[in-house]
């Protein structure tokens, strides 16, 4: 349990904001690994009670700074759109398990698949393949241009490709009939979503043969394995999203059968 | 006796400040945020006879100052317990009160002389309080003779403390409180969740899979402090309180309502280290108050 100091709030657009945090004393953020999330503790107010588990979106190690994407959709959401500079969080961290770096360097082509809010992740995965010699590609869907997010912190790290439902931005439709599953033959595919898209996702890579790790959004009480309220049904039963997960390959889970 | 000092039984506790069960999994979840030989004890996760895979998602819902959860008593069952977790939990400075749950009176039966072998349970807490599964658990707690009889049949195979958790899902709580007193429970630990509902307006769907679910946090305190306060009116043995426990004001209060000990629940998702700070609170508000124990405190509530 870590109190951080917030240094940057922006909004994205109407709905999402990155929030950056540091450390009060200037000592540096623990390590965290893609596919990690933390738990804010937002107000205490009669509306927040639980805290708000959010996913890793970057950790800038020069700037010791943890970035958190935000989609603003409930109250709790909407107080963190609200943090200004200087405001103290409460979070625990780091919490969860994390996305599988392959071991081998050679032939690997690494898709990343994130939707909505569930690029979020993606960022820092796709931060952490490139640093290890990977050359990772982001796949990005979204409803239309004005809620594709962060795209030039993506382009640093690999090849993005998008899709909108709308067709105001990249190819229209949806992530998984986007041409680049048709060009590239990909070795693993990672994804974070809405659970439609990520199981659309698991079946395709499950037809095609491709290694793929799927990471969850169940709703969590305490996010360290106490409430047993987060639970994905799984090859091995129900087990905690939050201390088994949030990241699971999809021969684990129950979608693609 | 040290000014924190309780005993519950035969159960002596360093202070009155102890975790509730379903909230605390085995201890070891919290060892990266507090040192449990500062607390009383902690109450694991609710255990079966048989491994229990528990209710499907989703089990959870937000509510004002609270939740509500629809577990359904997941576990590993007692064997498990008893030969992986046991070892792993056994030597903790702190009491470990294994939480027995079932079904039918064998269950609670049978379970409980599985961990009649492990000297480190010092105690062990009757589950007669779930509301989260079908055929049993609170079916026992809501009729003072279904209370009776597991509590009877248990304590004739159980002689270490005997703690009997109640549930707030009754007309009169202290009827079952006495019929349990009557057969042997050594104390009385309330309030379990209320049982409650959520829908979802969207969908026109229950937001829990199983309709209802367990109320718990802030929000259940005032019926969870009244519960208290009637029961330590009509029993003798000891009573152990909860319910929405979220600072050590609210522990005092417990305490002058006529708690033994307390127990902290939901709280400790949203502060894992909350127990430590309320065992603080508490020495604080003695010191200074020039109380020279915690036992004087308890139903010290005038009227």
């Amino acid at each position: 349990m870590l109190d951080l100091v917030v240094t940057e709030n922006n909004q994205l657009n109407q709905s999402y904001c990155l929030i950056k945090l540091t450390t009060t004393d200037h000592s540096p953020l623990p390590e965290m690994f893609p596919g990690q999330f933390v738990e804010v503790r937002v107000d205490g107010s009669p509306s927040t009670y639980l805290r708000r588990p959010i996913s890793v979106n970057f950790l800038d190690k020069a700037k010791n700074e943890l970035w958190l994407l935000v989609q603003a959709i409930g109250d709790g959401t909407r107080k963190m759109c609200e943090y200004k500079k200087g405001d103290i969080v409460n979070l625990l961290l780091p919490l969860g398990n994390s996305f599988s770096i392959p071991t081998e360097k050679e032939g690997q082509e690494l898709l990343l698949i994130g939707g909505g809010v569930g690029t979020a992740p993606m960022l820092y995965l796709g931060a952490c393949l490139k640093e290890k010699g990977f050359s990772p590609k982001f796949l990005l869907g979204a409803r239309s241009k004005n809620d594709l997010l962060q795209l030039d912190d993506f382009a640093r790290y690999g090849e993005v490709f998008c899709t909108t439902e709308d067709g105001s931005y990249g190819e229209k439709g949806y992530v998984t009939n986007h041409s680049v599953l048709k060009n590239t033959r990909f070795s693993s595919i990672y994804t974070c979503g809405p659970k439609p898209m990520m199981v659309a996702v698991a079946r395709y890579a499950n037809e095609h043969r491709i290694n793929c790790e799927a990471s969850l959004e169940n709703m969590m009480a305490c996010g360290f394995g106490v409430c047993l309220c987060c639970v994905e049904k799984t090859s091995e039963g129900n087990i905690c999203v939050c201390t088994d997960g949030p990241v699971f390959n999809i021969e684990k889970l129950t979608w693609i059968n | 006796m040290d000014k924190l000092a309780v005993n519950i039984g035969k159960l002596h506790l360093k202070n009155p400040v102890m975790t509730a069960s379903g909230t605390f999994g085995y201890g070891k979840e919290y060892l990266d945020f507090i040192d449990l030989s500062r607390i009383g004890g902690i109450f694991v996760k609710g255990t079966t006879i048989r491994n229990r895979q528990g209710n499907d998602y989703p089990r959870m819902a937000e509510t004002p100052s609270g939740m509500l959860n629809a577990v359904g008593l997941q576990n590993k069952g007692v064997d498990y317990f008893v030969s992986n977790i046991y070892p792993e939990i056994k030597d903790f400075d702190t009491n470990v009160i294994v939480n027995v749950s079932g079904s039918t009176i064998e269950d609670y039966v049978e379970c409980t002389e599985k961990l009649l072998g492990l000297d480190k349970i010092p105690a062990i807490e009757l589950n007669i309080s779930c509301p989260n599964v079908k055929e049993g658990g609170m079916a026992f707690g809501v009729c003072a003779d279904s209370a009776a009889d597991v509590t009877r049949a248990v304590r004739e195979v159980w002689n270490k403390t005997l703690i009997v958790k109640l549930s707030p899902n009754v007309t009169d709580v202290t009827e079952i409180a006495r019929a349990v007193e009557a057969e042997g429970a050594d104390s009385v630990s309330l309030i379990n969740t209320l049982l409650g509902m959520a829908i979802d307006i969207n969908k026109r769907r229950p937001v829990l899979s199983t309709v209802t679910g367990g109320l718990s946090g802030p929000c259940v305190k005032p019926v969870a402090l009244r519960m208290v306060w009637q029961t330590y009116n009509a029993v003798k043995i000891p009573v152990i309180g909860m319910g929405g426990i979220s600072c050590w004001q609210d522990a005092i209060e417990f305490i002058l309502a006529g708690s033994s000990a307390i127990q902290i629940g939901t709280h400790n998702f949203i502060d894992p280290t909350i127990s430590v700070k309320v065992v603080d609170g508490i020495k604080e508000y003695l010191d200074k108050n020039n109380i020279s124990s915690i036992r004087d405190l308890v139903g010290a509530l005038e009227i």
